[in-house]
C-alpha cells in the first residue's frame, strides 16, 4: 500500500462517504460545544424538530463570556446569563453532558477536554471554536466549525467537509532556555504569515516537537489556525501514553493497555507525501512578541519592528493601519516599552504548566506599580493544582490574585476588558483590533514574557531575569 | 429546509481593500450573545463603522454614500480568525449575498457556503484592478452567474471564471440545505457506526 500520512489515516477511517466533485461525509467522534456558537444550532434542530442524535459524544462547557470572579453569585449581565441558561437547558433536554459555571469539571473547552481524558488520539474532533486545533496534540484530526456544522453534528454526528491539503512542519534541534513552545509557534507564525497554511492540515514534526510536554504541544497546534491552518496535529507517542495514563478516567477504562498499544502505532509512514514542507531549526528561536495585529506580525522580543511591508493589495494599507492601531512607528524597538496590563490564560497558555512558569519568574519579586495582572486559570482543575502546587501563593507573596477560570480577557466577552489605548501583554492567541476590549492594544508573548512585564512593567527580556537553577 | 436560490447577482459593490480581515473585525465578540440568527447586521464591522460615542465614521466605506450593493469586494484572507458563523450572519443580514477576494479563510468560506452568502475567488490582479475601478466609479455594475461560474463587468471588460465545487453550487442554485442533505443519510451514517462495532 502507498505510504499514507497519519491526517489522512485519520481522515479516511471517518469517511462515511465521498461526495462526487464535493465535500466528504466525515464522523465526529467527539464533539465540544459551549454557549456562544451553539444556541442557534439547537435553535435549528427544533425548527426542523428533529432531536440531537448521539448526545454521549458531545460534551458541553459554559466558559466564553462567563465573569472570572464571584462566580457562585448569578450572571449580572443579562444577555450572558441568558445564553448560558439557554446551553444548560438544552443539554439537559437533549442528554447531553454539560459542566456549568462552577462545576468541578467547568474550564475553557480546549483545556477541559484533554484534562478529563475526552480527547483521545485517532479521533475527529469538532467544536463550534477555531482554536479547536488545540486536541491535534494527541494525534487527532480537530478543527474549528461554524454554529451550521454545529447543527449538523447535532443532527446527524457528521459533517460535510472537503479535505484539506497536507503540509508538515519539522522543527529540529532544541529550544533555548527561557523559550517555549508559545514563542516557537509565534515564530512559526511570523515566518509563514497568517494566511500562509490556508487550506493544508499542518503536521508538527522534528526533534524539537518530540521533546515537549503535552501542555506545550498543546500550545503548538492551537495556533495552528493562526496562520490559517484548518488544523495542526502531532502523532502520539510514549508523552502522550504518560499524560493519558495519570488521567484517573482513563485508567478506569479496561481497554486503556491496549489503546495505548494502537496509539503508538498511529504515525506517518515513511515516504509518505506532503503537498508542502518547511524546516525550522529550534536553536536559533527567540522569546517572540507580537507588534501589530494579527498573530503573523511578531518578532523578536529585542527585534525591531519592520520599516515597510510588502506591497499587495492593501499590503502596505494593512500594515500601516496596525502600526496606527498600536500607536508604534516602522522600525521601532519595543524592549523596555511600557505596558498597562498583563493576562496569563487563555486555551493556548491556561494550562499548569503555564502557571508553573510564570510563578518561576515572579517567585521572590514584586508585581510592578501600575499593572494590572489577570491571572486566569484554564480550568476547575488548573485552579487547584496551582493551589496544591503553592503557585498560588507564589502569586500572592509577589502582589498577585489568582481569577476564576474562563476564557476572560482572550476575548473580552466577560467584563475582564483591557480599556481602550492601554497595552496588554497576553499569552493568548489573537492581537486583533479590539480583541480585548475595544482600543485595547494587545502584545502577544509566552508566560515568561508576560511575567517579565508583570514585574518589570515593561517589555522585557525574559532570558535576562531568567534564574541560572532553573 | 430550503434557503433563499442563488443563481445571478447584479449589483454595484463596497470595496474593502484590506489584507487579513479577521471575523473579531467583522462582528465583535462583545455582540455574540444573542441566541437567534437575525439582526447581526446592525453591528456589521461595529468599531470601523461607528466611533465610541456610537457616531458613523464618515470615512468607513459602509458610511460613504456613492457606495453600495450587495457584493463587498474584500482584500486577502478575508474572515481569518474566530469560527464565529455571526460574521457571515451580519454579512448577510446587512445585505451582502457575494463577497468577492483573492483568497478567503477555510472556516468563513464553509461558513458562508452554508448560509448561502457566495464567497467568489478571482486571481490577485483581477481583484486589484476590479478595487481600484470601483474607487474611481462607484456606479460599476458586477454580475456574479453562479450557474456558469463567472464574474463580469461591463464597464471594465473583466471577466474572469471562478471556481466552486459542484456539489456546494448545486446546493445554492437550488437552495437546499446541507444539514437536511445530512439529515436524509441517516441511516448510511448508522451503518458506518455499525461498520465500526457501534456508536460508542
Ligand atoms: S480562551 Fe480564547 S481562544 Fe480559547 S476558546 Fe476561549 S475565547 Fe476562544
Amino acid at each position: 500500500m502507498e505510504p499514507r500520512t497519519l491526517f489522512d489515516k485519520i481522515w479516511d477511517a471517518h469517511t462515511v462517504k465521498s461526495v462526487e466533485d464535493g465535500p466528504d461525509v466525515l464522523y465526529i467522534d467527539r464533539h465540544y460545544i459551549h454557549e456562544v456558537t451553539s444556541p442557534q444550532a439547537f435553535l435549528g434542530l427544533r425548527q426542523r424538530s428533529i432531536g440531537v442524535f448521539r448526545p454521549e459524544k458531545t460534551t458541553a462547557v459554559a466558559d466564553h463570556n462567563i465573569p472570572t470572579t464571584d462566580q457562585h453569585l448569578p450572571i449580572r449581565d443579562a444577555v450572558s446569563r441568558a445564553q448560558v441558561e439557554a446551553l444548560a437547558d438544552n443539554c439537559r433536554v437533549a442528554g447531553i453532558e454539560y459542566f456549568g459555571i462552577g462545576h468541578h469539571n467547568n474550564g475553557i473547552v480546549h483545556v477541559t477536554g484533554p484534562e478529563l481524558g475526552k480527547t483521545l488520539p485517532g479521533m475527529t474532533i469538532v467544536c463550534g471554536d477555531s482554536h479547536t486545533s488545540t486536541h491535534g496534540a494527541f494525534g487527532t484530526i480537530a478543527f474549528g466549525i461554524g454554529t451550521s456544522e454545529v447543527e449538523m453534528v447535532l443532527a446527524t454526528q457528521c459533517i460535510l467537509q472537503a479535505r484539506p491539503g497536507r503540509m508538515r512542519i519539522t522543527v529540529n534541534g532544541e529550544l533555548s532556555k527561557g523559550v517555549t513552545s508559545k514563542d516557537l509557534i509565534l515564530y512559526i507564525i511570523s515566518s509563514v504569515s497568517t494566511s500562509g497554511a490556508a487550506g493544508y492540515f499542518v503536521e508538527y514534526a522534528g526533534e524539537a516537537i518530540k521533546s515537549l510536554s503535552m501542555e506545550a504541544r498543546m500550545t503548538i497546534c492551537n495556533m495552528s489556525i493562526e496562520m490559517g491552518a484548518r488544523g495542526g496535529l502531532i502523532a502520539p507517542d510514549e508523552i502522550t501514553a504518560d499524560y493519558l495514563s495519570r488521567i484517573p478516567s482513563f485508567n478506569r477504562n479496561p481497554e486503556a493497555v491496549s489503546l495505548t498499544e494502537n496509539w503508538l502505532s498511529l504515525r506517518t509512514d515513511p515516504g509518505a507525501v506532503f503537498d508542502r514542507e518547511l524546516e525550522f531549526d529550534a536553536s536559533s528561536v527567540p522569546p517572540m512578541i507580537t507588534w501589530g495585529t494579527n498573530p503573523g506580525m511578531g518578532m523578536a522580543v529585542d527585534g525591531k519592528i519592520p520599516e515597510a511591508d510588502q506591497p499587495g493589495p492593501g499590503g502596505n494599507d494593512s500594515f500601516l493601519k496596525a502600526l496606527e492601531y498600536m500607536d508604534f512607528k516602522p522600525g521601532m524597538k519595543l524592549l523596555g516599552y511600557p505596558v498597562d496590563y498583563v493576562f496569563l490564560g487563555s486555551c493556548t497558555n491556561g494550562r499548569i504548566e503555564d502557571l508553573r512558569a510564570f510563578a518561576s519568574m515572579v517567585e521572590g519579586r514584586q508585581k510592578a506599580p501600575g499593572v494590572t495582572v489577570l491571572i486566569v486559570p484554564g480550568s476547575q482543575q488548573v485552579a487547584r493544582q496551582a493551589e496544591e502546587e503553592g503557585l498560588t501563593e507564589i502569586f500572592k507573596r509577589a502582589g498577585f490574585a489568582m481569577r476564576q477560570p474562563g476564557c476572560s480577557s482572550c476575548l473580552a466577552m466577560n467584563d475582564d476588558k483591557i480599556p481602550p489605548g492601554k497595552y496588554a501583554v497576553s499569552t493568548s492567541n489573537r492581537n486583533f483590533e479590539g480583541r480585548q476590549g475595544p482600543g485595547a492594544r494587545t502584545i502577544l508573548a509566552g508566560p515568561l514574557a508576560a511575567a517579565t512585564a508583570a514585574v518589570t512593567g515593561r517589555i522585557t527580556d525574559p532570558r535576562k531575569l531568567i534564574r541560572v537553577c532553573d | 429546509m430550503n434557503r433563499r436560490k442563488f443563481t445571478i447577482l447584479e449589483s454595484t459593490c463596497v470595496p474593502l481593500p484590506l489584507e487579513n480581515v479577521d471575523t473579531d473585525q467583522i462582528i465583535p465578540a462583545r455582540f455574540l450573545s444573542a441566541t437567534s440568527r437575525e439582526e447581526f447586521g446592525k453591528n456589521l464591522f461595529r468599531d470601523w463603522r461607528y466611533d465610541k460615542n456610537g457616531n458613523e465614521i464618515k470615512d468607513f466605506v459602509l458610511n460613504r454614500p456613492e457606495y453600495g450593493g450587495s457584493i463587498l469586494v474584500a482584500g486577502s484572507n478575508f474572515g481569518c480568525g474566530s469560527s464565529r458563523e455571526h460574521a457571515v450572519w451580519a454579512i448577510a443580514d446587512y445585505g451582502f449575498r457575494a463577497v468577492v477576494s483573492d483568497s478567503f479563510a477555510d472556516i468563513f468560506r464553509n461558513n458562508a457556503l452554508n448560509n448561502g452568502l457566495l464567497p467568489v475567488e478571482i486571481p490577485t490582479g483581477m481583484l486589484s484592478d476590479l478595487t481600484e475601478q470601483i474607487g474611481a466609479n462607484p456606479g460599476i455594475i458586477v454580475k456574479i452567474d453562479l450557474e456558469r461560474q463567472i464574474i463580469t463587468a461591463d464597464e471594465t471588460g473583466m471577466s474572469v471564471p471562478f471556481a466552486i465545487n459542484s456539489f456546494r453550487k448545486q446546493c445554492l442554485l437550488s437552495g437546499l440545505d446541507n444539514i437536511s442533505f445530512l439529515v436524509n443519510m441517516r441511516s448510511r451514517i448508522i451503518e458506518y457506526e455499525k461498520s465500526r462495532g457501534g456508536p460508542g
